[in-house]
C-alpha cells in the first residue's frame, strides 16, 4: 500500500485514502452523483424554498412566506380531514397487517406440506399492479353487482339476521375500511415472507426446551416467538407506517378520495394541490408536512424500540 | 393445533386472495347483460372473448406494453449501471471526502419522493420532457438505495481478490467489470426484479408526467381507460387481466426469485 500524508498515518488502514484513486474514484461515482444532485439534492432544497411561495407555473411565483403553512395547520378543514383519514390508516393498517401476516407465517412454519403453493398464492397480490387491484376492489364492492354484497345478502337469508350489505364505496363510513382491506390484500403476502425467514432463523432448541418446561403453544409463542421476531416486528412497524402515510393509488383509483373526502390522504392531497388545483408551492408545503410527521414518527418509534425489542448479545446490529 | 385444521384455514385464506383474480376474470369473460344480473355468478355464461378485442380496439395496450417494458428495461439497465459504479467507489476506492459523502447519500434516504416531486415536475416541464420518454427514465435512473445495497454487498466480498488483480495490472475499472460483478450475482438479480417490478408497477410518477397514449405505461393507461368506460365492467376488468397477465405468468414461473428479490432489498440487503 502507497502511504500517504503523515498525518493520515494515525488512521486505521481503510480510512487512509490514495491519491492515485482520487480521480478515479470521482468518475465512477460521476453518474450517480449527478443524477442524485440534480434530481435528488437540489429538488429538496428548491421544494422547501417552493413552499414559500405561491405558483401556479402560469403567472410570476409570489412570496408569501410561511403562509402556506399556517393555513394548512389552521384554517384548512380539508386538511384536518386529510390528515385524520391517514391516522386512521395507519392506526388499522399497520397492526392488522403485522397481526395477519405473523399469523399466517407462524401457521406455515409448522412443517405444512405444500408451503411452496401457499407462498405463491399469498405473495400473488405483491406483485400486482395497484391500478388493477384497486379496479377489481372497486367491483367486488359494488352494492348491487358485487360479489361481497351478494354474498352478504346470501348469509343474512341463510341465517335470517337483519344484515345489510354497506354501500361501501358510497358511504363516508365504509370506504375507509374498503381501502384497508384493499390495503391488507395487496401486502399482507409481503409481511408473511419476512416474518417467515425471522422465524425460520429461531432456534428449535428454545422451542424444545420451552416444551420440556411444559410450555402451551400460546407460551411458547408468547415468550419465545414473540421476543425472537420482535427487531423483524420493529422493522416492518416502521416500513409499513412509512407505506401507509404514502397511500396514494388505492384511493385514487377505487375511491377517488372519496365519499366527501373520507378516503382523501395526505399525498392524495399533494397530487391535487399540485396538478389539479396548480397550486405548487402549497403541495409542496404538504409535502414537507408529511416529511415532518414521517421523521417524527420514525424517530418516537426508535425511542420506543428499545423497551420491547429483544436483540440478542452479538446479534444483528 | 392439529395441521389438518391449519390446511382448513390457510385454504380459506388462499380463496380469500385468489377470489379478486377469479372475480376479475369472471367478469371479463361476461356479457353486459349477465354482469348486471343478480346474484352474481363467477362463471361467465356465455363466454365472451370478443370482450378482449373490444378492450384492444378500444385503448392501445399493445402500445402501453411496449412504453412500460422500454421504460422498466431503460430504468433498471441505468440504475443498476450507475449505482454499481458509485458503490464500487464508495466499497473499494479511498478517495478524500468518502465517508461525508457517503452519509449525504444516506440522509436523503428518509426523505419520501414526494418531497422532491413537484420540483422535478416543473425541472420537467423546463427542459420540455414533459410527455417524453425522458421524463419517465432520467430521474429514475439513479437510486441511492440501490447504491447502499450494493454497497453493503460490495464490502462483503474478499478485499485480497481485488488486491490480487490489482497486482496483475488490472484497473479500477476491470475490477469492477471483472471481479466484483461476476461475484455480485445474487444481490445483482435481487435488485434486478425489484427495481423493474417497481418501475413496471409505478403509478404516480408517470401519472404526473405522461399525457398521452405515446408514452402512458400500463398501469397509466389502465387507469385512463377507466376514466373513459368507467361502467363497462367487462371491458375495465378484461383490461385489468392484460396489465396483470405478463407479471403473473413471469412470477408463478420464477416465484422463488421474485420472493427473494423482493424481501431482499426490502429489507435493504440484511
Amino acid at each position: 500500500m502507497t502511504a500517504s500524508t503523515s498525518s493520515q498515518s494515525s488512521l486505521p488502514r481503510w480510512r487512509r485514502y490514495r491519491p492515485d484513486q482520487q480521480s478515479e474514484a470521482y468518475l465512477f461515482l460521476l453518474p450517480s452523483f449527478a443524477g442524485f444532485l440534480i434530481f435528488v439534492a437540489i429538488p429538496v432544497v428548491a421544494s422547501l424554498a417552493l413552499s414559500l411561495f405561491e405558483w401556479s407555473l402560469l403567472s410570476p411565483p409570489e412570496f408569501v412566506g410561511f403562509k402556506n403553512y399556517t393555513q394548512l395547520l389552521s384554517s384548512d378543514l380539508v386538511f384536518r380531514k386529510v390528515l385524520f383519514n391517514t391516522f386512521y390508516f395507519i392506526v388499522t393498517i399497520v397492526p392488522l397487517q403485522l397481526a395477519f401476516g405473523l399469523l399466517l407465517a407462524v401457521a406455515l412454519n409448522q412443517g405444512l406440506r405444500g408451503l411452496e403453493v401457499y407462498r405463491l398464492i399469498y405473495f400473488m397480490p405483491v406483485v400486482t399492479t395497484i391500478v388493477a387491484a384497486a379496479l377489481v376492489f372497486q367491483w367486488f364492492f359494488n352494492r348491487d353487482f358485487g360479489i361481497l354484497a351478494a354474498a352478504i345478502w346470501e348469509l343474512s337469508a341463510e341465517t335470517g339476521l337483519p344484515i345489510r350489505p354497506p354501500d361501501w364505496l358510497n358511504d363516508p363510513d365504509w370506504a375507509k375500511p374498503a381501502v384497508v382491506i384493499l390495503t391488507l390484500w395487496k401486502n399482507t403476502g409481503f409481511t408473511m415472507v419476512i416474518y417467515l425467514a425471522a422465524l425460520q432463523g429461531v432456534p428449535a432448541e428454545l422451542y424444545d426446551a420451552a416444551k420440556v418446561d411444559g410450555a402451551s403453544a400460546w407460551q411458547r409463542f408468547r415468550s419465545v416467538t414473540f421476543p425472537m421476531v420482535s427487531p423483524t416486528t420493529f422493522f416492518l412497524m416502521v416500513i409499513q407506517m412509512i407505506g401507509a402515510f404514502q397511500l396514494f393509488s388505492e384511493a385514487f383509483v377505487m375511491t377517488q378520495g372519496g365519499p366527501a373526502n373520507a378516503t382523501l390522504t395526505i399525498v392524495y392531497y399533494i397530487y391535487q394541490m399540485a396538478f389539479e388545483f396548480q397550486r405548487m408551492g402549497r403541495g409542496a408545503a404538504v409535502a414537507w408536512v408529511l416529511f415532518i410527521f414521517i421523521f417524527i414518527f420514525t424517530l418516537v418509534q426508535t425511542r420506543l424500540q428499545r423497551r420491547w425489542v429483544h436483540y440478542e448479545a452479538g446479534g444483528e446490529s | 393445533m392439529g395441521h389438518l385444521a391449519l390446511h382448513a384455514a390457510l385454504i380459506l385464506g388462499s380463496v380469500a386472495m385468489l377470489l379478486p383474480f377469479g372475480w376479475m376474470l369472471a367478469t371479463s369473460l361476461k356479457a353486459p347483460p349477465q354482469i348486471f344480473t343478480y346474484p352474481p355468478s363467477l362463471v361467465p355464461d356465455p363466454v365472451v372473448w370478443r370482450n378482449y378485442l373490444d378492450t384492444v380496439q378500444a385503448m392501445p395496450f399493445g402500445r402501453f406494453y411496449l412504453n412500460s417494458l422500454f421504460v422498466a428495461v431503460s430504468v433498471t439497465t441505468l440504475q443498476i449501471l450507475t449505482s454499481s459504479l458509485a458503490a464500487f467507489a464508495f466499497a473499494r476506492l479511498r478517495f478524500r471526502g468518502r465517508e461525508a459523502l457517503f452519509l449525504v447519500y444516506l440522509a436523503t434516504l428518509m426523505i419520501p419522493f414526494h418531497v422532491t416531486m413537484i420540483p422535478n415536475f416543473i425541472l420537467i416541464r423546463f427542459l420540455r420532457w414533459f410527455d417524453t420518454f425522458y421524463a419517465l427514465i432520467v430521474p429514475t435512473a439513479f437510486s441511492v438505495f440501490a447504491v447502499f445495497l450494493l454497497r453493503q454487498y460490495f464490502r462483503g466480498i474478499p478485499t485480497e481478490l481485488d488486491e490480487a488483480a490489482r497486482m496483475d495490472g488490472a484497473s479500477s475499472f476491470r475490477i469492477w467489470g471483472q471481479v466484483i460483478m461476476p461475484l455480485s450475482g445474487p444481490v445483482l438479480a435481487a435488485l434486478t426484479i425489484f427495481v423493474f417490478l417497481g418501475s413496471w408497477n409505478d403509478f404516480l410518477w408517470p401519472l404526473v408526467v405522461s399525457n398521452s397514449h405515446a408514452t402512458r405505461t400500463i398501469p397509466v393507461g389502465l387507469a385512463t381507460f377507466r376514466g373513459q368506460y368507467n361502467t363497462d365492467w367487462h371491458l375495465l376488468m378484461a383490461g385489468s387481466v392484460i396489465a396483470l397477465l405478463p407479471v403473473l405468468l413471469v412470477y408463478v414461473f420464477a416465484q422463488k426469485r421474485f420472493v427473494e428479490g423482493i424481501t431482499l432489498s426490502g429489507m435493504g440487503g440484511r
